[in-house]
């Protein structure tokens, strides 16, 4: 150090203090798990979809919806949408519109003709799936991504199960469906219909694992009185007349009471005004906030003229008169209990939408295959059953029945009987963190309200069509707070006062620990809590 | 994706310079300031952006005090561009001898910058900083406003909060903190000066700081740009906090953002939701005898009301401009 007393210095020599040394706390990037991925039943990675979707990388994000679910346009559709319920955006200026999104990717491929990438063909197994369901034809996407042999036995005309036999053609059209159902095959997978097994031992022995996927066809009884000359419906039993464009569709009158509080319920009722009803109301025993069916099916519902009597139920039918209990509900002791109060209804019918049960009749003779007291395939924790190398899953094991929930039991059941296939186990992964409302800095984030679509329909079996197109699905996407993964705002970067950062060409930032003092103000500035300071 | 972040992975319009990889980093790491320094962070800002405008061509000039020290520890030097550094009071004098030197040379292409602290700035360099001022010199002057004397220990200076705790303004039976009747306004005291520009920045917003620095570096004459910068260690609170705090300064009204030209106001920038100076002072332990059980409610409400008032003065209202 000979220098004089005015001293010239040479630039940028700080450079050797290594300021790190300072450091009591690590900032390290990392992923926690968004809410909306987290709630998702089919374990879609919705954020990293919006993510390509704001880059307009529209191919890329359905690329990666179809890693999870199969269906994105059905399920753009029919989703009861845990994930907008769980999206943190809620709590500021409304959830992301998720479902719309999905939808409107789902169309843009069915648009583009966008099919399934091949994988190297390498000699799999043989798989037989019973049942042409979500669960079934998921599975069976799966198996094929795996590697494996695939056909589907479906007893019905068409393959679809309750995507086609359980929602109606407003809500998600023929072609939609079909189309997604084609890409499968086109995929390589062999669908037979019209095909009744009577004789699962046998077809058993041709194949080296069988998944049985066939739902819960039949409508459950309702704990109601019935007197004889009463005119009953149940939702499914009519969604599926309508859909065979049976001649012979169950008379339904003028006035019409549906019973439940689920898609089916909202489904069945304003499919009755679609027949000619002129006077339709629902009957829940809860309130309307407890309805499980979609917020938008609701509205849409009301919108129709639909009338919701909450806070009851059926006891009796006596031909067109309908002896209603009105009931007292405590949501947060979550007790439902009688009034004492009741009231007399009239209708021409009366559409129960309460749920299904498994078939039992159909396993009836078959060994190894049992079914539970609550209608459901009893299966052990790798679901399969007591016979090797037969699985169940879906509607037929669970009672969460909705077609997200299938499309998922059908990615399990791919994970399970490929992992029995190769005498393997199943690992799961370790699941990160979920980022909660908390974490984020909100402040980064500019105010844009949720725009609820709503465009009045007029009553018809035909669709609305409200799916966005390019800049419009960019908009809503980029309302997404990508909770918990980095989004390159390069908040980090430009705030640390020590310029510790280095953002290289591709835009990945990497700290530089010889500098960090550990300050922490990259963490704090992150808008979506990607990272986290760790104690050293 | 948001527009209030320092940069965006889809647009490249309404990005800050910091957000580039390829800043012109004019301060580099490895200097001593302490963890989370708000100093530290609006040098390499400002300095940054005054590197772009000036296309690279600018001499720096330093007064005593943290950014000095922290930032030229000899041997060791942060800055990558000529600066230089001389005394506690005078780096407004010696900016207009380098000026004045290089307008000589005919090298009016090389932008001269003198920056320092509050107390170099409101008290020692005074006298220099209004004779820079008055002669109209080629100089841009960037204070940078801790609201105290931190390189030795925070004492008090002409720009510290009435009632805020130093070293020397401690609080006692007499005063809670910093006499209220004490202090003055340099902002304003430039603006007094009719100099071609005068400007106030926070590095609790990066974008405006950027873009003010920019046109007060290509403006000719003497220019004034005065820089909240937060300090963990003399305010008291977490060093992860710095942006936080600067950010609660300008939300509540105690540090307005304006531009004045030949000493009028021209431009302020709206606060978008107002809050109340009780959530910037409470997040800092400099204020905390405010907050006792016993302490009076008089200078929170005094608070207030320069915070109100400069709410009314600058227009920060949203929607309701002053000009
Ligand atoms: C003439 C003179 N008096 C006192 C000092 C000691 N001294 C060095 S820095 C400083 C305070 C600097 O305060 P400020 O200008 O606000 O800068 P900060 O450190 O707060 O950034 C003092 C008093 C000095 N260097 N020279
Ligand atoms: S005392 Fe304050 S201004 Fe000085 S280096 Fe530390 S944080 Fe920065
Ligand atoms: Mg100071």
């Amino acid at each position: 150090m000979n220098k004089p007393f005015a001293v010239v210095l040479d630039a940028s020599t700080s450079l050797c203090n290594k300021t790190g040394s300072w450091r009591t706390k690590r900032p390290e990037y990392i992923t926690r798990l968004p809410p909306c991925n987290s709630a998702c039943p089919a374990g879609e990675n919705i954020q990293q979809w919006l993510y390509f979707a704001i880059e307009g990388k529209f191919f890329d994000a359905w690329k990666v919806m179809v890693e999870r679910n199969p269906f994105p346009a059905v399920i753009g559709r029919v989703c009861y949408s845990m994930c907008e319920k769980a999206c943190n955006r809620a709590i500021t200026d409304g959830a992301v519109n998720i479902n719309l999104l999905e939808r409107s990717i789902g169309d843009l491929a069915i648009a583009k003709g966008w099919e399934f990438e091949k994988n190297a063909n390498y000699p799999g197994k043989k798989i037989l799936i019973i049942g042409a369901g979500p669960s079934g034809l998921s599975a069976a996407y799966f198996l094929k991504k795996l590697g494996h042999e695939v056909t589907i036995y479906d007893n019905h005309k068409k393959p679809g199960g309750m995507m086609r036999y359980g929602v109606p053609r407003y809500r998600l059209p023929n072609n939609v469906l079909d189309t997604e159902i084609k890409r499968i095959v086109n995929f390589g997978v062999k669908i037979i219909c019209d095909k009744k097994i009577d004789d699962i031992c046998a077809a058993i022995k041709e194949f080296d694992a069988v998944y049985i996927a066939v739902g819960a066809s039949i409508a459950l009884k309702p704990d109601v009185k019935i007197e004889s000359g009463s005119n009953i419906v149940d939702a499914v039993g009519l969604f599926q007349k309508l859909e065979n464009e049976d001649k012979d569709l169950p008379y339904l009158g003028q006035t019409v009471l549906v019973c439940g509080g689920g898609n089916t319920a909202i489904d069945a009722a304003r499919s009755s005004l679609r027949l000619g009803a002129k006077n339709v109301k629902i009957i829940y025993r809860r309130t309307i906030d407890d309805m499980p069916a979609n917020e938008n099916e609701i509205g849409e519902a009301l919108a129709e003229g639909i009338e919701i009597l909450c806070l009851r139920t059926i006891s009796k039918v006596d031909k067109n008169k309908i002896f209603v209990d009105k009931m007292n509900y405590d949501r947060e002791a979550s007790i439902l209990s009688k009034s004492g109060e009741l009231e007399i209804l009239y209708a021409d019918s009366v559409i129960f939408a309460i749920g299904q049960s498994v078939d039992k009749d159909m396993f009836s003779n078959i060994e190894g295959i049992n079914v539970s007291e609550n209608g459901v395939i009893e299966v052990d924790e790798n679901m399969m059953t007591e016979i090797p190398g037969v699985f169940a899953g879906g509607d037929a094991i669970s009672g969460k029945r909705t077609v997200t929930h299938a499309i998922a039991w059908g990615k399990k059941a791919s994970n399970y009987i490929d992992a029995y296939l190769r005498s393997t186990k199943v690992t799961k992964p370790p699941k990160n963190e979920v980022i909660t409302f908390k974490r984020l800095n909100v402040a980064y984030y500019t105010k844009n309200p949720r725009k609820n679509v709503f465009i009045p329909m007029d009553i018809s079996f035909k669709e609305k069509d409200t799916s966005y197109s390019g800049k419009k699905i960019i908009e809503e996407a980029s309302r997404c707070f990508s909770c918990g993964n980095c989004f390159h705002c390069d908040n980090c970067y430009g705030y640390c006062p020590d310029g510790t950062i280095i953002k290289h060409k591709d835009g990945s930032l990497e700290f530089n620990y010889d500098y960090c003092k550990g300050c922490g103000i990259c963490a704090s500035e992150c808008p979506c809590g990607a990272i986290k300071m760790i104690e050293e | 994706m948001s527009s209030l972040t320092l940069g965006n992975r889809i647009k490249s319009e309404n990005v800050t310079i910091q957000a580039s990889r390829l800043r012109p980093n004019t301060i580099s790491s490895g200097h001593r300031a302490c963890q989370g320094c708000g100093e530290a962070l609006a040098a390499r800002c400002a300095i940054d952006a005054a590197y772009e405008a000036a296309n690279g061509k600018i001499i720096l000039v330093n007064a005593t005090g943290c950014l000095e020290v922290f930032s030229c520890a000899t041997p060791e030097n942060a800055w990558k561009i000529p600066w230089i550094h001389s005394l506690f009071g005078n780096a407004p004098a010696v900016a207009s001898g380098v000026a004045a030197a290089l307008s000589n040379q005919k090298r009016n292409d090389i932008r001269i910058i003198a920056q320092g602290g509050d107390g170099s700035t409101y008290d020692i360099g005074m006298g220099c900083l209004s004779g820079m001022f008055e002669r109209n010199d080629d100089v841009l002057y960037i204070c940078y406003d801790n609201q105290a004397y931190m390189n030795t220990g925070v004492q008090r200076s002409g720009a510290t909060l009435p009632f805020t705790r130093t070293a020397t303004t401690l609080p006692n039976s007499k005063y809670m903190g910093n006499d209220p009747q004490t202090g003055k306004n340099v902002p304003q005291i430039a603006m007094a000066h009719g100099i071609p520009y005068v400007a106030t920045a926070s590095i609790g917003h990066i974008h405006d700081l950027e873009q003010k620095i920019a046109k007060a570096v290509q403006i000719n004459g003497a220019r004034y740009v005065h820089i909240h910068v937060p300090c963990p260690l003399g305010w008291g609170f977490e060093p992860s906090k710095t942006v936080k705090i600067a950010k609660l300064a300008i939300k509540c009204g105690l540090f307005p953002l304006f531009e004045a030209e030949n000493g009028k106001v021209t431009k302020s920038t709206p606060i978008d939701e107002v809050i109340a100076v009780d959530d910037y002072l409470k997040a800092q332990r400099r204020f905390a005898h405010l907050f006792s059980k016993s302490a009076s409610p008089d200078p929170l409400s005094f608070l207030q009301k320069i915070a109100d008032k400069n709410i009314e003065k600058y227009g920060l209202k949203k929607g309701i401009s002053n000009e």
